[in-house]
């Protein structure tokens, strides 16, 4: 954090800040919140049907456990052995890029899988499980008693939802939602290691004004981007914390 | 609404209701008719099978076979949801995102009355039950005793055809589950709902049913006022389960039965020749006696009575109740006669 505030010579200065209206900057802060908004709500919906799914086994269930499980440790799972991973499977001479060329004819590689949309669906490799193991507790928390006192107070499966489990759910939802927002933005690895040509998100940006041999004494530049970030991320937990709170309360 | 609920004190019929679980039989041919605004109590160990009754009347358990009905119309495979039955469960079950107003109102918004009378139907209900003050405060603001009058309240709120409570009590302390044992009956005799109340806590079955239903392995042992179940218990579980008892040595011929050498009447039911008289300790007076044959061993001091236990020469225990004030002058070592009050005993055969 200090070295935003200082000059090359280590003397006090905003100039830095400047550059985080830049065009670059910018761009790159667009990229990070498109791509995190968009994994966080992709990432949120599917999870939340996925624990939905996997709450409603019984708790003695194998594939319970199992999923579970694999979800606490694919949430894990980004980084360089994501990046492989994906393209092993979808790059140019990937498992699947080859099976869709050989039975269907169809090309799936192309510039996109190294751009923002495909960020978006290697993303989405670790979104969905950590929803999945962040909202998992949240579905346990719901007593069946409240769904026994709606059934028995007249309320369908329906007027349940919507009036019991649905508001019941959203701060915890949303919550969630925030955690994946925070998640992808401060994820670096996986597009470290994916995208090779521009800087789409603010972590490749930062990684070029620390490293980048052509543009030298752009290191606090770098740490000013990544002040930024913090910012973004405090306010995002910020608000995570009100709506944890808040599901606390209903749910102990 | 249906018709049902617009009726009050509704009769209820479970018939020959049986419930299996795998290798469990919960329910073994349970059959209980409560009375158009009678209060019912179902009391039993736990896993007796009470709960599983109270479930099924509430369409939340489905029967392996019978039928229940109330107000004549058979409601076996009808939905919980169009029962019109309003329930208090054991754990607290306020939905913790509505005010309590909210709460109270909640079944009446489903049935789709306008906001201002599902307002005045709920704020009357909370005057009811004593938190008219608290409309507006959430579940987590209430002490459990609020949040189980709130729930009763709720349950009211729509008019139930019949009002279950499964075991709404035990959640909460000595005080309070006394306050509100009495103030639920208080309720029940002002609506006049027919009633099932589940417990395992025999003084609160005791103190507010009409009949109590001891409940034993899924079967109904007896079905009885409280004085009637207390004084004369039909089966050795009753007599051994609904209060404290001694089970002392006796033989009964021609309906009279022989216990510490005194001859009581035995109730029907009883078993002949020798077996063992179940005495409740209030009909046993100690009398100090050189010669009497008993030891007093200890004096409990509870209150305005005390509970003596004295030991007969072969070493059988035996538990008196006594107005403390007759209890102080014994102690423990005292020899001491016991002699048996003549109310009636049930024998069971060893």
């Amino acid at each position: 954090m200090v070295g935003a505030f200082q000059d090359e010579a280590g003397g006090l200065t905003f100039g830095n800040l400047d550059a985080l209206t830049s065009e670059a900057a910018l761009t790159a802060l667009k990229g990070s919140l498109v791509l995190s908004a968009t994994t966080a709500v992709i990432g949120a919906l599917l999870g939340a049907l996925l624990a939905y799914l996997v709450v409603s086994l019984p708790t003695s269930s194998l594939l319970r456990r199992t999923t579970l499980a694999i979800s606490g440790v694919l949430a894990q799972f980004g980084g360089v052995v994501l990046a492989f991973a994906w393209i092993a499977t979808i790059g140019p001479v990937g498992i699947l890029t080859k099976a869709l060329s050989d039975l269907l004819g169809a090309d799936l590689y192309g510039p996109w899988l190294f751009d923002i949309p495909g960020l978006v669906v290697v993303y989405c490799y670790f979104q969905i499980p950590l929803m999945v193991i962040v909202f998992a507790p949240a579905f346990e928390g719901l007593r069946p008693q409240w769904r026994e006192a709606a059934t028995n107070l007249g309320a369908s499966t329906w007027d349940y939802w919507r009036h019991v489990a649905i508001p019941l759910l959203t701060p915890a939802f949303l919550g969630a939602t925030l955690l994946l927002f925070a998640n992808a933005f401060a994820a670096y690895a996986t597009a470290a290691v994916l995208v090779s040509q521009g800087q789409p998100i603010v972590p490749l940006l930062i990684r070029q004004a620390i490293t980048s041999e052509v543009l030298l004494g752009q290191a606090n530049v770098g740490f000013a981007l990544a002040l930024e970030m913090i910012v973004v991320v405090t306010l995002v937990m910020l608000a995570y914390n009100m709506l944890l709170k808040r599901t606390s309360r209903w749910m102990r | 609404m249906t018709d049902l609920a617009t009726e009050r004190g509704l009769a209820v019929e479970l018939s020959d209701l049986t419930r299996v679980y795998g290798a469990v039989r919960a329910l073994d041919g349970l059959t209980l008719h409560l009375e158009p605004g009678e209060l019912v109590c179902l009391l039993g160990p736990s896993g007796c099978g009470k709960t599983t009754a109270l479930r099924i009347l509430a369409g939340l358990d489905q029967p392996t076979s019978g039928t229940v009905s109330v107000g004549g119309r058979d409601l076996t495979r009808v939905p919980a949801n169009k029962r019109d039955m309003g329930m208090v469960f054991q754990a607290y079950s306020l939905f913790p995102h509505m005010t309590v107003i909210d709460n109270v109102a909640f079944g009446l918004k489903l049935r789709g009355r306008d906001g201002a009378s599902r307002r005045k139907r709920a704020g009357d209900m909370l005057d009811l039950v004593g938190l008219g003050q608290h409309a507006d405060r959430y579940a987590h603001q209430l002490s459990g005793g609020q949040q189980q009058r709130v729930a009763l309240a709720r349950a009211l709120a729509v008019e139930p055809s019949v009002l279950l409570l499964d075991e709404p009590l035990s959640a909460l302390d000595a005080k309070v589950r006394v306050q509100l044992r009495d103030e639920i009956r208080r309720v029940q005799l002002e609506v006049g709902t027919t009633t099932l109340f589940v417990t395992h806590d025999q003084e609160e079955a005791l103190a507010v049913a009409d009949r109590v239903g001891v409940m034993n392995a899924g079967r109904l042992e007896q079905l009885a006022p409280p004085a009637e179940l207390y004084s004369a218990p039909a089966t050795k579980f009753v007599g051994e389960f609904v209060g404290l008892s001694n089970r002392l040595p006796a033989t009964v011929t021609a309906g009279v039965a022989s216990v510490l050498g005194q001859e009581v009447p035995a109730l029907d039911g009883s078993a002949t020749g020798s077996g063992s008289a179940l005495v409740r300790p209030e009909a046993i007076s100690v009398v100090a006696d050189p010669s009497g044959g008993a030891t007093v061993t200890t004096v409990q001091f509870l209150g305005p009575l005390s509970r003596v236990t004295c030991q007969l020469a072969d070493g059988t225990d035996v538990v008196a109740q006594l107005a403390s004030t007759d209890a102080v002058r014994l102690t423990p070592g005292d020899a001491v006669r016991l002699e048996v009050a003549p109310s009636p005993v049930l024998v069971v055969a060893d």
